[in-house]
This record gives structure tokens, C-alpha cells and sequence, in this order.
């Protein structure tokens, strides 16, 4: 028998009140508004704009601001507001080499050309807490130089001219989009790296950790990372030809990781790689590592069974709002399903009592 | 176009405050575009994420028609930009670089400029120990 319930309605509305209820906090301290988050919790922002995969600070600050700091929370905002936008086109690739830099290190060239340039990084910082951050204070200040016009090239050219590195075959092939088609296996470098980009920065970075440790190693370096802006340019089919739409802040890690060759390839350097939306460079540095040990069939290598060589494994998993929709589906009412499995425990202990009963007689 | 798509809405609206008259070609709508990547910065393309753009069309009096495309949902900075666009191919083209765009030029190198500048405050001098041996 199957009996259709309704109720709640009541107790919904009363828990969406206490919601925003809480969500304000203690009425006495001022109210964040959308601008301070954007600008103050920037790097929050540009995680939920990364796995949201939607470039647009301010709403992924409201998203913030309405998930009460529950990051993935506001992702699935950004991705469901994300399917009621028209798509206009796709952008000509992003040129990375003429990235405005804010940062850009190599952990294998010291002397690069274009140098080492630090940014605004946490790095080198001792992680004491600095409780004068707690009293207002006036707005710091960075140091400035006069800025180098020399253009900073991608290190690893530096390598290719050589020969050493693998070699990296140009296309303009139109990439597959999962946004449009379900992904499915075998899933092409392409579509991988677009799983990853938007994939949850804890997972990609757990997999990545996994690698280092021994779960399908890679001996990655840091070949080059860069932080900065790119020129997002498009073509406009009423105009018939591309304008520059706007420009975006992205992160992008090239990995070189040792390679003694193969069956099919020759001792040479290989690749990785990582293009995160906004500032990531944990998410950019675990995407690249990923990525590499994910391409360990069309190298020749090994398949060790680690779970970062598992392409399945990865990409249907890093999705954190296919998990956590899947996951926390299991809290809603279950009651009907749940009624079937309890008249099913209470059958197999009645026949199994039954069991018992009859061979006590015996 | 690309000034005018990186321009800030409410400096554009305060450098274009008089709006001529037009009619729209296409309404200013939000959508958004796929941002693509290559793999390693020069391989094979692949799709990377959106980011919201606001477009327009429009056309003004003596027929010019202006496009614009511009980033973010703000619809009135798509709609001054396709109203730039369309000006530029006037009698007016003159007025509006040197009020609007050359305006809007200034501001943005000198944005590049000093993040360029605290940059290159950050880059690494190394400079190399004495060697023990000597």
C-alpha cells in the first residue's frame, strides 16, 4: 500500500525564518554587505566562482553571504543560478602568455627570464595569528617599483627549445563541454581538465597528495605558476569578427615531471597542467598533478591502481555538488522505503524464529 | 570594445551621462560565455568555466548601429556601450574618444601599471654566497 502524506508546510516556513534569523546573527554587529565580501574575502570568492564555474565576483559573494560562509552551499547557488543564463558563445582559448602578472615562481629556473615575482603570497608569512587584524587599523600599503616591460615567457619554453620537454600538439578542435553532455568514459585530456577545474579544490588536492605519496607517482616540479589577468576575447558573429569581452583573473601551474620513457615515448620531460579560475594556487598546483597521473595510458606507463590513475574514479567523484547532493539526499524523508525494509526484517526473523521453533521440536 | 567591457558600470555611466536617442536592435540581455583554455597554455583547447556578459544592439539616429558586449549583468553599462560603438561611427567620434574612451583608457593602464609596479616590488634579487673554498 503506498499512502501519500503531506505536511510541513508550517514547520518549513518557520525554519527559513530562523534560517535568516541566524544567517543575520547577533543584530548588533554590523551587517556584512556584498561588497566587503568581494573585496575582503576575495580568495572565498574566487573558490566559489572556480567550482561554481561561473566568473562573476559579486554573485558569488551574495552566494557567500546567503550560504552564511558554507562554501559549498554557495556553489550550488552559483550552479543553479548558473542554468538560467542564455549562453552567448564560447571565448577564443585565453593567451596565458600575455597574462598581466601579479605572480609567477618557477621551483625549477632561478634565473628565468622575467624572474621570480612573489605577489601577494602567503608563503614565507610565519601563520601566527595577528591579533592586530582584530583592532580596525588603516589600510596597508604594498611597496611599488618601477615595473619591468620585459615580457616573462612561459618557463617551460625554455625546456622545449631544448627538446626535452614532451612535445604539445596545437588544435582548434571544438572541446567536449560536460555542461552539455554527460560525461562519460574514456574522457579525453579536454574534458578532464574541465572536470577538474570545477571539481572540489579538497578533492583534487587529496588525489594530487595521493600521487606524492606514493599512489601513482609523478616526481612533479613546479615548472612555472602564475597568477594574473588574461583578456577574455570572443567572436561576435553580427560583427564577424572577435572583441575583447572582458578580462578575467586566472592561476595556471605547468608541471615537469621526470619521465625515463616508455614503449611508445622517449626519455623526456612531461607535463601537467593546471588553469583554475581567480587566485588558486592549491587548486591549480593539485589540477596539474592530477592531470599528469591521469596520463599515464597515452604515455605508456604502468597502471600501478592507484586511485589518481582511475580516470572514472577522479572525475566522478570530484564534483562536490553531485556529492553532496547524492549524499545529503539520504536525510529527507525515506519513510516508504524505509517501511519496506523494516517488513522485510520482520519477515526473515518470523521465518527464522519459525526455523528455530520447528527444529527445537525435532 | 574592450575598454568599454572592462570599464566600470558607474564610471561609464558618469562619463556618458546623456543618452541620445535609439532603438534597440536587441534589448540588453545576461547570459554568459564559455572561457576556454589550452592545455598547457598552446595545445588543444578545453572549456574552463563561464563568467557573465550583458549584450546589446542598438541603433541611433543617421543609422549607425552599435553593438556592445560587456562583462558582468549590469544592462545599462551593455547599453552605453553599444551607444559608444555607435557614436564612434559618427560626427561624434571625436568627442567621445577624447570624453569617453580616452578617459577610460587612462584609468585602466594606469590599473595595469600599479599592479605591475607592486609586482615587480616582490620580484627576488638572488644573489650568490661566497664560496668557502677560496
Amino acid at each position: 500500500m503506498y499512502v501519500a502524506t503531506k505536511g510541513g508546510e508550517r514547520a518549513i516556513d518557520a525554519a527559513h525564518q530562523w534560517l535568516a534569523e541566524e544567517r543575520r546573527g547577533d543584530p548588533s554587529a554590523p551587517e556584512l554587505t556584498i561588497v566587503q565580501i568581494r573585496e575582503q574575502m576575495a580568495l572565498a570568492v574566487n573558490r566559489v566562482m572556480a567550482e561554481g564555474s561561473l566568473y562573476d565576483r559579486d554573485l558569488a559573494a551574495l552566494a557567500i553571504k546567503q550560504a552564511r560562509g558554507d562554501l559549498i552551499e554557495a556553489i550550488f547557488l552559483i550552479r543553479a543560478y548558473r542554468t538560467t543564463l542564455p549562453r552567448f558563445g564560447a571565448s577564443q582559448p585565453v593567451d596565458t602568455d600575455a597574462m598581466a602578472l601579479s605572480r609567477r615562481i618557477s621551483a625549477t629556473f632561478k634565473d628565468a627570464p622575467g624572474g621570480q615575482v612573489l605577489g601577494p603570497t602567503f608563503d614565507y608569512t610565519h601563520r601566527l595569528l595577528d591579533f592586530t587584524l582584530m583592532a580596525e587599523g588603516e589600510a596597508p600599503q604594498a611597496a611599488r617599483k618601477p615595473a619591468d616591460p620585459a615580457p616573462a615567457p612561459h618557463i617551460l619554453q625554455l625546456l622545449d627549445r631544448d627538446g626535452l620537454m614532451e612535445p604539445l600538439p596545437a588544435s582548434d578542435e571544438t572541446p567536449p563541454d560536460l555542461t552539455r553532455e554527460p560525461l562519460e568514459m574514456p574522457a579525453d585530456r579536454p574534458l578532464r581538465l574541465q572536470a577538474l577545474a570545477r571539481g572540489d579544490e579538497g578533492f583534487v588536492l587529496s588525489m594530487a597528495y595521493s600521487t606524492q605519496r606514493g599512489y601513482g607517482r609523478t616526481h612533479a616540479f613546479v615548472g612555472e605558476l602564475r597568477i594574473g589577468t588574461c583578456a577574455v576575447d570572443m567572436e561576435i558573429p553580427e560583427l564577424g569578427f572577435a572583441i575583447e569581452i572582458g578580462e578575467i583573473e586566472l592561476t595556471e601551474c605547468e608541471t615537469v615531471n621526470q619521465f625515463t620513457g616508455s614503449k611508445t615515448e622517449p626519455p623526456q620531460f612531461t607535463r601537467g597542467y593546471g588553469l583554475v579560475m581567480g587566485q588558486s594556487e592549491r587548486k591549480a598546483i593539485s589540477m596539474s598533478l592530477v592531470d599528469r597521473a591521469l596520463r599515464w595510458a597515452e604515455l605508456g606507463e604502468d597502471d600501478m591502481g592507484a586511485p589518481a590513475q582511475d580516470a572514472e574514479f577522479v572525475l566522478y567523484h570530484c564534483d562536490n555538488i553531485q556529492a553532496t547532493g547524492f549524499l545529503e539526499h539520504i536525510k529527507l524523508p525515506h519513510y516508504v522505503d524505509f517501511q519496506s525494509e523494516l517488513e522485510l526484517i520482520r519477515k526473515l526473523r518470523r521465518d527464522a524464529g519459525a526455523e528455530t521453533c520447528k527444529e527445537a521440536a525435532e | 570594445m574592450g575598454v568599454l567591457a572592462r570599464a566600470r558600470p558607474a564610471q561609464l555611466a558618469a562619463l556618458l551621462p546623456d543618452l541620445p536617442a535609439h532603438d534597440y536592435l536587441r534589448a540588453p540581455e545576461t547570459g554568459c560565455v564559455m572561457v576556454r583554455g589550452r592545455i598547457g597554455g598552446a595545445g588543444a583547447p578545453f572549456n574552463l568555466g563561464e563568467m557573465t556578459v550583458t549584450r546589446c544592439a542598438l541603433k541611433i539616429d543617421g543609422g549607425a548601429v552599435g553593438h556592445g558586449y560587456v562583462q558582468g549583468r549590469d544592462k545599462m553599462h551593455a547599453m552605453r556601450a553599444a551607444l559608444v560603438d555607435a557614436l564612434m561611427q559618427g560626427n561624434d567620434a571625436g568627442r567621445i574618444e577624447a570624453e569617453v574612451l580616452a578617459p577610460l583608457r587612462a584609468e585602466q593602464s594606469g590599473q595595469r601599471l600599479a599592479r605591475a609596479e607592486r609586482a615587480a616590488a616582490t620580484k627576488v634579487e638572488f644573489f650568490t654566497m661566497v664560496r668557502g673554498e677560496d
